[in-house]
């Protein structure tokens, strides 16, 4: 049973020129923790503002918690909780306020849900009285969650919840979606973070409102196709600079304290190194290394944009 | 309408604790009631006159007396030539030059006839107008008293004699004509730039984003937002009624149940009128000056500060199209005249369209973008 689902959904702003969200086509099933990933103006924004009926897309049909995006749309505003990217509670209300607010106007209480929202709400409690607006970017997240899950609703929806947000926090957060998903909510959560893709039981890579590749973390990683090396030696620049232009390299790029290389057939870590030290280069360091999510999405960025041109 | 409620209260205390604006609400009232209509006086109560006295007799003398004790003419200066009194025109201290020419006297007895020169500053266009009028009076009615005159009533200027007296306003000053119009202001200012900055405000800080995944519906929200200021509106136009009172010992003369009447329905049409701004604008910046924009123009059209009866009359038509115009009108006619329903009925069908066409309209563009 899919929680989720989206049938070649487009979306274009300005009279058609700004092309969003480019025939997008993917389920979530019930009970999932599923990871949109993709850089800022990806188009993530628009896919969750279709799914909460705030858009309306050009083409396509779309179905939320068994509800019809367009016809339902009523039905999907009871058993949805939105979080949106951007902070949008009342500034002005407190904690207490704001969370009592939005569970009166969907006809329930704080009380009602409270196991739902316990472990999450403890933490900001003795904040009860602090206007939202004078909260840390922390804190409004979790006030954030609480008021999206304050209606008990099946299908969460969580725009870019870890955006500018400090490390810690992050990891806490998960923790919290993690304990969600186990009460049974279906969870669909956008991030602009790769090493948060881990984190999610499946992931859709998308990259100008297209999607990439649809599967579960180990997997996209497993798919991919060749072997991969982190090359390192005194002079990272001139490195770079210097492997980009040896034509047995297929792609060269930064990472971290190395640089990420893939070479064309049959040639390995050895070579790498030989070029280098013949290129004058000393202390050369090449292994081949298991890829990650972001190595898949340079990949699968780079084969698009090659079949393109 | 339990969720109505919900929002109420949410709405009532988000404006509750924002302590500025909620003074700014009843200070703004108190303030501008006061300042308003002291500062404001079209009023001309002192001209001042420059006299160039080329005769030194006692005819001219008893002029110059007579234009001194009337109150109105403040004698600044006597000059010996014209030229010098007109130096003190164009210095902006006198209004008024004066100029009673050599042998004044001597024909007015010989030959029954003498003229006078007056100059008069008209930059002020009414200033000019009425202390030219005032001067003029006061000279014709030294003429009528002069020997010549009164020895042949029958011939001179004895005819027609008009006596008048002011009505609504005995002593025509200007502040009763005013303060019915500020009051008027006040209610305006409330009802449509405090509403469309404050729902435009939930569209600039996201909220409104997180109310349309709610099955809060629209007419909720609207409502939502329309009410409390309707609320604020005649409690501020009560605390003006009451300034209105204290300061001035204005107090309507006619039904106060009538005047309110008019308040409830003229708030409505604002309220439309700024929800519709709000439609239109995506940030508070936009709404505050669009909202300013039409203020300007429906204030300045509405016979606020000038008779629209005085205007050419495509702007008349023009002020027919501002809901203030009606309200300030009718606004003036039960305060200070006590006119009851049959003379005011018009003006109050007049606010029930506007309200109508607005609200009307801004729930159909509500619609349209959401």
């Amino acid at each position: 049973m899919n929680s989720v689902t989206l049938q070649n959904i487009k979306k274009t702003y300005d009279k058609g020129n700004v092309l969003a969200v480019d025939d997008v086509s993917f389920e979530v099933k019930e009970g999932e923790l599923f990871g949109l990933i993709g850089p800022d103006g990806a188009g993530k924004t628009s896919i969750f503002r279709i799914l909460t009926t705030l858009l309306l897309a050009d083409s396509g049909s779309a179905s939320v918690a068994g509800f019809d995006v367009v016809k339902d749309y009523r039905a999907i505003r009871n058993s949805v909780g939105y979080m949106p990217g951007k902070f949008s509670l009342y500034q002005d209300l407190t904690i207490r306020e704001n969370l009592q607010f939005f569970a009166t106007v969907f006809g329930t209480t704080v009380e009602a849900n409270y196991d739902l929202i316990k472990d999450i709400y403890e933490q900001i409690k003795p904040f009860n009285n602090r206007r939202a607006g004078k909260l840390s970017g922390g804190m409004k997240q979790k006030l954030a969650l609480c008021c999206a899950l304050i209606h008990k609703p099946n299908v969460l929806l969580l725009d870019e919840p870890t955006t500018g947000v400090d490390v810690v926090s992050r990891r806490e957060f998960w923790e919290m979606l993690k304990k969600l998903k186990m009460q049974g909510i279906t969870i669909l959560v956008s991030t602009p973070y790769m090493d948060e893709a881990s984190l999610c039981e499946r992931i859709a890579l998308i990259q100008n409102g297209k999607i990439m590749s649809v599967d579960t973390p180990d997997k996209i990683i497993g798919s991919y196709p060749v072997d991969l090396y982190a090359v390192k030696s005194e002079n990272i620049y001139k490195l770079l600079v210097d492997l980009r232009a040896y034509g047995e390299v297929a792609s060269c790029y930064a990472f971290g304290e190395f640089l990420h290389v893939t070479m064309k057939e049959g040639s390995g870590a050895e070579q790498i190194e030989k070029y280098a030290s013949g290129k004058g280069h000393q202390h050369v360091v090449a292994n081949k290394i298991e890829p990650g999510i972001e190595d898949s999405f340079i990949r699968l960025m780079s084969v698009r944009d090659a079949t393109k041109s | 309408m339990r969720v109505l409620g919900f929002i109420l209260r949410k709405e009532f205390r988000q404006i509750l604790r924002d302590k500025t604006i909620l003074a700014m609400m009843f200070v703004m009232p108190t303030v501008q009631l006061i300042i308003f209509p002291l500062a404001m006086d079209f009023d001309v109560k002192s001209v001042n006159v420059s006299v160039v006295d080329n005769d030194h007799s006692t005819y001219s003398r008893s002029l110059i007396s007579k234009i001194g004790s009337s109150g109105f003419f403040k004698m600044i200066s006597s000059a010996s030539s014209y030229k010098e009194a007109l130096k003190s025109i164009e210095s902006g201290k006198s209004d008024v030059v004066l100029e009673i020419p050599a042998g004044f006297e001597r024909n007015l007895v010989r030959e029954g006839s003498q003229k006078l020169g007056l100059s008069v500053d008209a930059i002020n266009g009414s200033k000019a107008s009425i202390g030219g009028y005032y001067l003029n009076a006061v000279i014709a009615d030294f003429n009528a008293g002069l020997d010549v005159n009164l020895k042949n009533r029958n011939t001179a200027s004895q005819k027609i004699e008009v006596t008048f007296s002011n009505w609504f306003n005995p002593l025509a000053m200007y502040k009763y004509n005013v303060v019915p119009a500020v009051l008027v202001l006040l209610l305006t200012l409330i009802g449509g730039f405090m509403t469309a900055l404050n729902i435009v405000r939930e569209k600039e800080i996201g909220t409104i984003e997180q109310i349309n995944v709610t099955p809060i519906k629209k007419w909720e929200f609207i409502l939502g937002k329309l009410i409390p200021f309707w609320v604020i509106g005649l409690i501020v136009f009560t605390v003006g009624l009451c300034v209105c009172f204290v300061v001035y010992g204005i107090f309507p003369k006619g039904n106060i149940l009538l005047l309110y009447l008019f308040a409830i329905a003229y708030l409505v049409a604002l309220l439309g009128f700024g929800l519709l701004i709000s439609t239109y604008s995506n940030n508070q910046v936009q709404a505050m000056f669009i909202a300013f924009f039409f203020m300007v123009i429906f204030m300045l059209m509405s016979g606020f500060f000038t008779s629209t009866d005085s205007m050419p009359h495509w702007a008349r038509v023009l002020s027919e199209f501002t809901p203030v115009t009606h309200f300030v009108k009718v606004d003036r006619m039960i305060i200070l005249k006590g006119s009851g329903w049959n003379d005011v009925k018009t003006e109050f069908f007049y606010l029930l369209c506007f309200g109508a066409v607005l609200n009307g309209w801004a729930i159909w563009n509500y619609k349209k973008t959401s």
